[in-house]
């Protein structure tokens, strides 16, 4: 069980390590990618911001994935915990 | 738990954690520009959601000839997965397409036809928990159904002229953005392996404690 | 034999079905009074809205067609005979297809009667092309209820049936319904284009196809306790 628990934390630990890396890189792409872009293919002024649209996209995926392990875990945690219980009590029955 | 988890599941953290740098490094898309760059997660989101869709029929296929309640387990923990992935699949589209195609959505064979997959799924949730006794089985006929639907959203943009970009797009994509695209898909495969086998591992605790219960009873 | 299990339990629907005639009556009641309402919503100024006909014939059949198959198999729930049914040395298969045949027939009954209320309301010249409109109902029909008799079949045990059926019936028919509608909104042009009709009309058989070979295969499994 340890196990599990151990690999859902490192899991989830570095998803959301990856989550902020995300967001600290998403708002610096466009000076650090210039140079591969000329300057006239860049969107003009008058069409939408790409940046939050494409900010949303990986945060909504982040935040699902995460959201999913939690769920699990909780819900193996639950499980886990009643069977921990059940199996102490059929022991102390068996002993009586 | 199997022994590959731990490491498996580090790995694919990991991953996942490289994953904006390589899509950060990734040349812009000439006519789209920074909005390209969803695709590096919706591809491999939709990619995803697919192969779980299959997979999902396919644990049900066995489920249903065979008889072993293993395979129902991982049927069912595949159209969790499925509606997971599928979710982001029908989020990370609109929101490329909001600037894209200048709209949310669009009726396209494509679109349509992953929505009704992704509720197929969804309905597959339904029956599991509302279907009370025998729901194994409907859900299983459910999925086989949702299986065949499969193919028809896959091949869809090939053969209908829809809005969507086709098939075709991604081998001819250069090595600068095909290396996070794959990187990208393989982070996702390994998490959909990771949780497919975590989700069904709590349905294996659940058997298991439905058996202790059984047995306190006598 | 197969085709002997097949009219028997064709007969024996059909049979109970003209006696009571409640099936028959309920289904196409409803499916006029969902037409009604369309016609109340969506005719204004004496205009009903452009290619409306099309989508409102097929969401009243469809609709109908839950009604319809959530009623036969409820008769054979109270009665018991299903159990029946599958205990008899009959093909699974056998079954299905009677069942389906009925199905089937009731629906295009009822489509019968609504044909000419929906060109009547809507001012759709539906009738001009009785070949194609009949050969697109009756595929996209076939369709629709082949998915529906194998999950009402399956639904017949479960204590929520009335609401899952249509949960689970509508995101698969959906491609049906979309073939149907098309194909029918094809034939309401004023310059009929065959080859599109032809196109929407294949791939309504296609969807039997895989439909019906689906659920035959998986019929006697998913009937098995």
């Amino acid at each position: 069980m340890t196990l599990i628990k151990r690999a859902v934390a490192c899991l989830t630990l570095l998803l959301l390590v990856s989550g902020g890396a995300v967001f600290a890189q998403q708002p610096a792409a466009p000076e650090q990618q210039g140079e591969f872009l000329p300057i006239d293919q860049l969107p003009p002024q008058d069409q939408l911001p790409a940046a939050p649209l494409l900010i949303t996209a990986y945060a909504v995926v982040f935040v699902g994935f995460f959201g999913y392990v939690l769920s699990v875990a909780r819900r193996l945690g639950t499980v886990q915990r009643e069977i921990e219980r059940l199996e102490a009590d059929i022991k102390r029955t068996r002993k009586a | 738990m199997p022994k590959w988890f731990t490491p498996a599941a580090i790995l694919c953290g990991l991953m996942f954690a490289v994953s904006p740098l390589l899509i950060a490094n990734a040349p812009y898309e000439s006519t789209m520009g920074l909005v390209q760059k969803i695709f590096y997660f919706h591809l491999p989101s939709a990619m995803t959601f697919l192969i779980s869709g299959v997979i999902c029929g396919i644990a049900s296929l066995r489920f249903l000839f065979g008889g072993d309640p293993r395979h129902d387990r991982t049927a069912w923990a595949a159209a969790e997965l499925t509606v997971l992935f599928g979710l982001l699949t029908l989020i990370t589209g609109p929101l490329w397409a909001r600037k894209a195609w200048g709209v949310w959505w669009q009726w396209d064979v494509r679109l349509t036809s992953s929505l009704m997959g992704w509720m197929v799924s969804v309905a597959y949730l339904l029956v599991r928990k509302y279907g009370g006794p025998g729901s194994d089985k409907l859900a299983a006929g459910l999925a086989l159904f949702g299986m065949a639907n499969v193919p028809f959203v896959y091949i869809s943009v090939n053969y209908w002229r829809t809005i969507h970009p086709a098939t075709s797009v991604v081998p001819t994509l250069p090595a600068s953005m095909g290396l996070p695209l794959w990187w990208c898909l393989a982070a996702f495969l390994l998490f959909f392996t990771l949780m497919l086998r975590l989700r069904a591992r709590l349905e294996e605790q659940r058997a298991r404690l439905d058996d202790l219960y059984l047995s306190l009873d006598e | 034999m197969f085709f002997r299990t097949v009219w028997l339990v064709l007969r024996k629907d059909l049979t109970v079905e003209v006696r009571s005639r409640e099936i028959a009556y309920t289904t196409l009641f409803f499916a006029v009074s969902c037409v009604l309402v369309f016609a109340f919503a969506l005719v204004k100024e004496g205009r009903p809205i452009e290619d409306g006909a099309a989508g409102i014939l097929w969401i009243a059949i469809a609709f109908a067609g839950t009604l319809a198959l959530g009623r036969t198999f409820e008769r054979e729930r109270q009665a018991e005979t299903l159990r029946a049914l599958l205990l008899a040395p009959a093909d699974r298969p056998a079954i299905y297809v009677g069942k389906l045949l009925g199905i089937v027939g009731l629906l295009l009954a009822a489509a019968l009667g609504l044909v000419p209320l929906v060109a009547l309301l809507f001012q759709a010249p539906l009738l001009d092309h009785p070949f194609w409109l009949a050969s697109i109902v009756t595929t996209g029909t076939l369709g629709f209820s082949a998915v529906g008799t194998l999950f009402a079949a399956m639904l017949v045990r479960a204590r929520t049936r009335d609401v899952l059926l249509p949960v689970l019936l509508y995101p698969i028919t959906v491609p049906v319904i979309i073939a149907g509608v098309r194909a029918t909104a094809a034939l309401l042009e004023p310059e009929l284009d065959l080859a599109i009709v032809r196109f929407w009309c294949a791939l309504l058989i296609c969807f039997d196809v895989v439909f019906v070979t689906l659920a035959l295969w998986t019929f006697e499994p998913l009937m098995t306790d």
